[in-house]
């Protein structure tokens, strides 16, 4: 029945190309956090009021962050060819769509961080000033935890945006369901590779957005 | 002690400056309840936050025990400001944090080690009242509660002074006493001073000693809360007094139209419990009758304190003996307001 319905699809190469999905969308958030974070951090630290307010530095990282923001991710990626080169010493698979898929997201997650941050509650940051609590105290005691909810639902955002940028990435032969559905689908004309690897790019979406959803409610405790 | 001297705060607001405290001076001694009282805008809460630096001072110097908070450079601030707890109207806790968590936090800023720490926790959450919510998160609190977290929070590093901004300002009246009940009693039992500021006269009256009232970033009154109650000079503090006491004059000529015979007489009680059965006793050892018109008596920190007005009808003599006895041998002052 499978096999009748769609006749080209080999399950082997469909179960590779999704493992290398999950394996660039995994990995290139884990940069994304731990930029998007530290950029986020950074522009609301330095914005009008923070703690570390400094209008130089601020415009500086916001410009940085506007930049990568506008350039759409496929030109991106050619850009960023002669440096993932240098980085990991070739432009071609997996690993060497991680640079942009992160260079990509982490300005845009970076922005939903400081929003996030934006939310905590004022009075909470100067109840801990009147403690005495040191900048890095209150980063890591109260802006970080009071934001997580925040910052995990960014993070769900962000991680879907990237599945959508890993299939991009198929243009530098990144792997993955994006560069299976072209390859193996389109330029073939077999279109049930094409029509298979949609439903499970849509599945692992789903899946994402259901985990980040369970995490964020268990998170908050408001 | 605490003293504050020249005390100035300017703010830019629009381009326009404004002087939310000008120039002021204040002595709180240790160990007492003081209460600054004003309408919004009044300043009031720009010098409770200017106390533990909040906010940086234009100009002044606020002094806490032997320590000079204003000359104090950021890092000895940070440790000065571990022995001034502050609690706020808006409670201000942590929603991802546990009540102990939240109670945790000044001793972990502080360093104390964490055997220490859940002791120390658990004193605290035992002399605030909330036994048996230790793992409660705020937003299953009720308002009345969560202060009592901010207190227990304020309280952790054994402060000799505690800021209350506005800390009953959100909470309803019956909370508000159980809240300020339990003020006095770490007063008592701590022996930490307390300053807090207010709109509402009835919490001067309920727990403060002395008070100051301001007006425009200044103080324009100030006293033991008995003595501004009784006298109050400045228009403003006249209607806080009233506030509490109602408008005392109110009716007063109608009254005197009203009540043409005897002698129209208006007592104030000061701050005694000794003379509060003065009215039984008059009416018993004297030929006269007594008619209590209007008044209100009300219970400060410091005893009764209160206005009664009374129509005493008798003979003129029986009457001006009377009279003459509440003069000379009670603290209750009288007040001739009419006489037929």
């Amino acid at each position: 029945m499978l096999k009748e319905l769609f006749p080209n699809v080999v399950i082997e190469d469909l179960l590779v190309a999704t493992g290398e999905t999950f394996y660039m969308t995994l990995l290139a958030m884990v940069g994304t956090v731990i930029f998007g974070v530290l950029l986020g951090l950074l522009l609301y630290l330095t914005s009008n009021g923070g703690l570390w307010e400094n209008k130089g530095l601020n415009i500086l990282v916001a410009t940085i962050v506007n930049i990568f923001r506008a350039i759409p991710f496929i030109i991106l990626i050619l850009l960023l060819i002669p440096f993932t080169t240098f980085l990991m010493g070739t432009f071609r698979g997996s690993n060497a769509a991680l640079p942009a898929l992160i260079i990509g997201a982490a300005p845009f997650y970076a922005r939903l961080v400081e929003i996030g941050l934006r939310e905590v509650d004022k009075g909470v940051i100067e109840a801990a000033q009147s403690m005495g609590a040191k900048a890095k105290t209150i980063i890591f005691k109260v802006l970080l935890p009071e934001s997580m909810p925040a910052l995990v639902s960014g993070a769900t955002v962000t991680a879907i945006a990237l599945i959508g940028s890993t299939a991009v990435a198929g243009v530098i032969g990144a792997g993955g369901l994006g560069d299976f559905a072209y390859y193996h689908g389109f330029v073939r004309r077999d279109f049930d590779v094409v029509f298979v690897c949609t439903v499970l790019i849509i599945i692992i979406v789903f899946i994402f957005q259901f985990l980040g959803d369970l995490i964020t409610k268990k998170l908050d405790k408001r | 002690m605490i003293t504050i001297e020249g005390l100035t705060k300017k703010f830019r607001l629009n381009h326009k400056q404004v002087t939310a405290v000008d120039d002021l001076n204040l002595t709180i001694q240790d160990g007492e309840i003081f209460g600054v009282i004003g309408y919004s805008g009044a300043g009031k809460s720009t010098l409770i936050r200017l106390i533990n630096r909040l906010e940086e001072p234009t100009s002044g110097k606020i002094t806490i025990g032997d320590q000079e908070i204003t000359a104090l450079n950021k890092n000895k601030l940070r440790i000065a400001r571990q022995n001034i707890g502050m609690i706020f109207q808006h409670f201000n806790l942590l929603w991802s944090r546990t009540v102990s968590e939240n109670i945790a936090f000044p001793l972990e800023i502080a360093g104390v080690p964490i055997e220490e720490r859940e002791q120390r926790v658990n004193e605290l959450i035992e002399l605030v009242g909330l036994s048996g919510r230790e793992n409660a998160y705020p937003s299953q609190l009720s308002g009345g509660q969560k202060q009592r977290v901010g207190i227990a929070r304020a309280l952790a590093n054994n402060p000799k002074v505690l800021l209350c901004d506005e800390a009953t300002s959100a909470l309803d009246p019956e909370t508000t006493n159980s809240i300020l009940d339990l003020l006095v009693d770490i007063n008592e039992r701590l022996g930490l001073t307390i300053i807090l500021i207010t709109h509402e006269m009835h919490v001067i009256r309920k727990i403060c000693n002395r008070v100051a009232v301001m007006e425009n970033g200044n103080i324009v009154e100030q006293g033991d809360v008995i003595d501004v109650f009784l006298k109050p000079k400045q228009p403003v503090t006249k209607k806080f007094v009233e506030q509490v006491m109602g408008n005392q004059d109110g009716d007063l000529d109608q009254l005197i139209e009203d009540y043409p015979s005897g002698e129209l007489v208006r007592l104030h009680f000061v701050g005694e419990t000794t003379n509060q059965a003065l009215i039984s006793k008059i009416s018993r050892e004297y030929k006269i009758e007594v008619n209590i018109l209007q008044g209100k008596i009300t219970q400060t920190k410091l005893g009764a304190y209160g206005t009664l007005v009374v129509q005493i009808i008798g003979e003129q003599n029986e009457v001006n003996n009377t009279i003459q006895f509440i003069k000379e041998k009670t603290s209750v002052e009288v007040e001739v307001l009419a006489n037929a």
